[in-house]
């Protein structure tokens, strides 16, 4: 037995690495087909008001221009607002694209226009004209305080804050305090693949969709229910998604039009967003927070306060856990929360990678560091003082917790010792050198998820689950899991996601994916393996008779027994031995709720960054970042690693240069393109060192696996904002930090 | 506003181009505000080239003509009438990886994937290009192309391992 289908915690290149490299991957606008057409979205020009006319005349003359659809001739679909809740719907009353005069926000999609090119279409759209009746518009956040208010209905997740002990007095009481608001504008996911629906139309009036989304039965049941469609109808399809970061979690308007579309031209259709529409719906919410913290003059933390005020929209409250991390990461007794909503006229926010944490852990940590420098203590040591083994908002002991590890490993890597306290004391001519670090936190989630596999006679595994694949490395890592829990060549698994018929899984989001559908493709697996052995016992005269599947190994394509490994059989040679074509299992793992409820389940980060800050340009460069991570069991470190750098660029990104704009007057996000909108670029981003550090955790799942899409990019920020300090002496406390805070 | 209402005559528009995309030569007749781009994944219908903002900014639509990478969502079609373009489905050879193909797998220098056939495209221009001699020089030469997932580190790492062997 030479075991050479062990693959878990191996750093496999990605298996579908060969589709993305030669262009074979396709995406949702990926696809054709005979007599496709081509639909483009005309935005709203106001933030709010009335549409009085649209004459869409002039583009309909037009030879080729098919229809244009508006409100004034969309009708017949669902009535009820239950039929446009989506999985990742906040409460409110959900939007309705083409169904309304009324313009709730700037950019709200208010005709389709539809052509036999892409050419045609989007010239046609330039000739639709609408007049509108502008009302006076609210998008200002800080201009509307005094309108805050507590949210309204519940989102999945969302955990509401919670006091306990009695801040007042402690804060009071304390001998070090520090109080401060920090500020951060809206940001937009903007994925490299602008979103994207193609739609092909059978004659027998079923479609399959390729959407861009997160989850695809969040898309079939969205236009299920809006176009009061069977399940039978809706073929949804998405094997490759370019990016989302949250922004596909919820149904997209392309999505609606393309359907749309189809639907009444009876034809197929695509319809892809344009980048400065890809500013049109949610995004990481504007958000105003106050944090005061109170300590001893030893640095042990006597009262914490995190109050946060964000906007949503008109029609629902978006909600996210800004304030909770406070009352969780470190050991305090007494802490106040409050999380309050401002309704603007925008489009509702959305889930933005890492949502609610890259946030509020900003502040925290901004203000942690403020702390250290008022108590003139080191700002790691402080950390240190106020390690908490439990989360102190649920009172409960944390399943695995390896964050004073993830604090060391780091901090002697980055060489943090050598650090002299004092800002600006690394100065060279212009360059200021500075170092500053900061605490990262997670949830590690676990969501409904089932699998099927088949094994066949020819020795091939197939599992598939309807998953997403964002770029996160679902496909490698569910491979890995398949391939090692029956002991078959990686070569012979294939995983399947991205496809409604497959066995359930919730949205690919919140870091919950290797855990959730890893345990299911895990169950599946070890199903099969009982199937075999069972199948084995039938075989005649077989040596397995008398065996249980515990005296079994799985391993290199082959079923020994484990005492004696010299007896074995080929497992492809039990299915043609017992005349099986193929073994077929789904499987439904329960988590064990009873042993979880126990435990706050987590992951954490610390992370060091070192900037260097031109003093006479203001611009700012960051050199270096160590971070090390404690996400229990590493899948794959190659695909990890990677996670975790994609999420230091973004809090790279967050920190020095993305924000979208709100233009008050018109009340619109005015940079809305990719040059305006500023992302990293290659230069940008320099040396990224990350650790993974040892945290085994039997809790969470049998896998003991807890997530990392997002733990990587919390704490980044703040680290970042940390650093500038330590260089310049300068705390700047809205984001980004752009060259003209600092001059 | 003055609007123009008439239809456009489509025929009398039309161009007949040739482009040779992957050695292959394609006879294709159209409209001159027909950007290459979409020339090659709307009539072409080779999909491996991707939009990532149509105007420029993102690099995801990065082809090689004869030879040069271009944004081929800022050129228009028929200004390229019998050019030698290379798509990422020409890059690989007779089914074997091009050696930068085989880097950015070994890297795992994408994630999603979306930018990728555009930061390969990019990079064999670069190459070609023959400037860049730091590390330095291929991050500056490759931010042209963007990726949101954050793969800069390990594209780097792919090109300059390939750069090295040349
Ligand atoms: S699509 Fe051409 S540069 Fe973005
Ligand atoms: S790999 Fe996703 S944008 Fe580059």
């Amino acid at each position: 037995m030479n075991n050479e289908t062990s693959y878990i915690g191996q750093p496999v290149n990605r298996v579908d690495g060969y589709a993305k490299v030669t262009g074979d991957a396709k995406y949702a606008a990926d696809y054709n087909a005979g007599g496709l057409c081509y639909g483009v979205v005309v935005s709203a020009g106001i933030a709010r008001g009335r549409i009085v006319r649209i004459d869409a005349s002039a583009a309909l003359q037009l030879e080729g221009v098919f229809q244009v659809f508006t409100h004034e001739n969309v009708s017949g679909l669902a009535w009820f607002n239950m039929s446009y809740k989506d999985m990742d719907a906040p409460p409110g009353k959900h939007f309705r694209y083409l169904q309304t005069d009324m313009v709730t926000y700037s950019q709200q999609p208010v005709a389709l226009v539809v052509a036999e090119t892409f050419e045609l279409a989007r010239y046609a759209a330039t000739l639709v004209n609408i007049t509108y009746a502008a009302d006076a518009h609210t998008t200002s956040l800080t201009g509307n305080l005094d309108k805050a208010r507590p949210p309204k209905g519940k989102k999945t997740g969302f955990k509401k804050p919670a006091n306990r002990g009695h801040f007042e007095k402690a804060f009071k009481a304390a001998q070090v305090t520090t109080d401060v608001t920090y500020y951060q504008g809206a940001e937009h996911h903007n994925p490299m693949e602008m979103h994207a629906t193609t739609v092909l139309y059978y004659k027998n009036g079923s479609i399959t969709v390729y959407d861009k989304t997160q989850g695809v039965l969040n898309t079939q049941s969205y236009v299920k229910s809006v176009f009061g469609l069977s399940g039978k109808k809706v073929k949804v399809l998405s094997p490759f998604v370019g990016g989302a970061f949250g922004s596909a979690l919820r149904p997209q308007y392309q999505l609606f039009m393309a359907v749309l579309a189809a639907l009444e031209l009876k034809r197929s259709v695509k319809v892809m967003l344009t980048r400065q529409q890809m500013f049109s719906f949610g995004f990481r919410p504007i958000t105003q927070q106050s944090l005061s913290l109170g300590a001893l003059e030893d640095g042990s933390l006597q009262a914490i306060s995190h109050k946060a005020i964000s906007g949503t929209s008109q029609f629902e409250d978006y909600v996210e856990n800004i304030v909770n991390w406070s009352g969780m990461l470190y050991h305090c007794k007494n802490v106040q929360q409050d999380y309050k909503l401002v309704s603007l006229d925008t489009y509702t926010p959305l889930d933005m990678r890492a949502p609610g944490a890259v946030t509020g852990v900003f502040g925290l940590e901004c203000a942690m560091d403020e702390l250290a420098y008022k108590l003139h203590m080191d700002p790691l040591e402080l950390r240190r003082i106020n390690y908490s083994v439990e989360d102190g908002s649920m009172k409960k002991p944390y399943s695995s917790k390896a964050l004073m590890d993830c604090y060391e490993q780091a901090a002697a890597r980055f060489g943090w010792s050598k650090r002299n306290p004092r800002p600006g004391s690394m100065k060279n001519g212009h360059l200021l050198t500075g170092w500053g670090m900061a605490t990262g936190m997670w949830d590690a989630m676990t969501v409904p998820a089932r699998a099927k596999a088949t094994f066949t006679a020819d020795g091939k595994l197939t599992v598939g689950s309807a998953t997403a694949d964002i770029g996160t490395g679902t496909y490698t890592i569910m491979t890995q899991i398949a391939a090692e829990t029956l002991g078959l060549p990686i070569d012979h698994v294939t995983f399947q996601l991205g496809d409604a018929s497959l066995p359930f899984a919730y949205l690919e989001g919140g870091s919950a994916t290797a855990a959730s559908v890893g345990t299911a493709v895990q169950q599946a697996c070890l199903q099969i393996r009982e199937r075999l052995l069972s199948l084995a016992k039938d075989i005649p005269d077989s040596p397995f008779r008398e065996l249980s599947i515990e005296q079994i190994t799985f391993a290199d394509g082959k079923m020994y027994m484990s005492e004696t490994p010299a007896n074995f059989i080929h497992l492809k040679d039990i299915l043609t031995l017992t005349a099986t074509d193929a073994v077929n299992v789904t499987s439904t793992p329960l988590p064990n709720i009873f042993k979880q409820m126990k435990y706050a389940k987590n992951t954490h980060s610390a992370v060091f960054v070192e900037v260097q800050v031109d003093e006479e340009l203001g611009s700012v460069k960051v050199s270096r970042v160590v971070s090390a991570v404690a996400a229990g069991r590493i899948l794959n470190p190659k695909t990890a690693r990677s996670q975790i750098v994609g999420g230091i660029v973004w809090g790279i990104s967050g920190a020095l240069y993305e924000e979208s704009v709100m233009d008050h007057q018109f009340g619109r996000f005015i940079n809305h393109n990719y040059a305006e909108y500023h992302i990293p670029v290659n230069l940008d981003i320099n040396d990224i060192e990350v650790i993974f550090v040892e945290e085994n955790d039997d809790v969470v799942n049998p896998l003991g696996v807890k997530g990392v899409g997002e733990i990587g990019q919390v704490g980044v920020a703040a680290a970042v904002a940390n650093a500038i300090y330590h260089a310049t002496g300068k705390r700047i406390r809205d984001l980004p930090i752009t060259l003209d805070k600092l001059l | 506003m003055d609007q123009v209402a008439a239809p456009v005559l489509v025929d009398q528009a039309t161009h007949t181009i040739t482009l040779t995309i992957n050695k292959i030569p394609y006879e294709l007749k159209i409209q001159p505000w027909v950007t290459l781009l979409d020339a090659i994944r709307e009539y072409v219908q080779l999909t491996g080239t991707k939009k990532g903002c149509d105007q420029g900014q993102c690099g995801a639509c990065t082809v090689l003509v004869n030879g040069k990478r271009i944004n081929s969502c800022l050129t228009l079609a028929v200004m390229k009438d019998g050019a030698d373009i290379t798509t990422i489905e020409g890059v690989a050879e007779d089914g074997i990886l091009h050696p930068l193909q085989q880097a950015f797998i070994d890297h795992d220098a994408f994630q999603c994937g979306y930018c990728t056939p555009g930061q390969i495209c990019s990079a064999i221009g670069l190459l070609n290009e023959g400037k860049a001699r730091t590390k330095e020089d291929i991050q500056e030469l490759m931010s042209g192309n963007l990726c949101r997932c954050g793969a800069y580190t390990n594209i780097v790492a792919a090109v300059q391992q390939v750069k090295d062997k040349l």
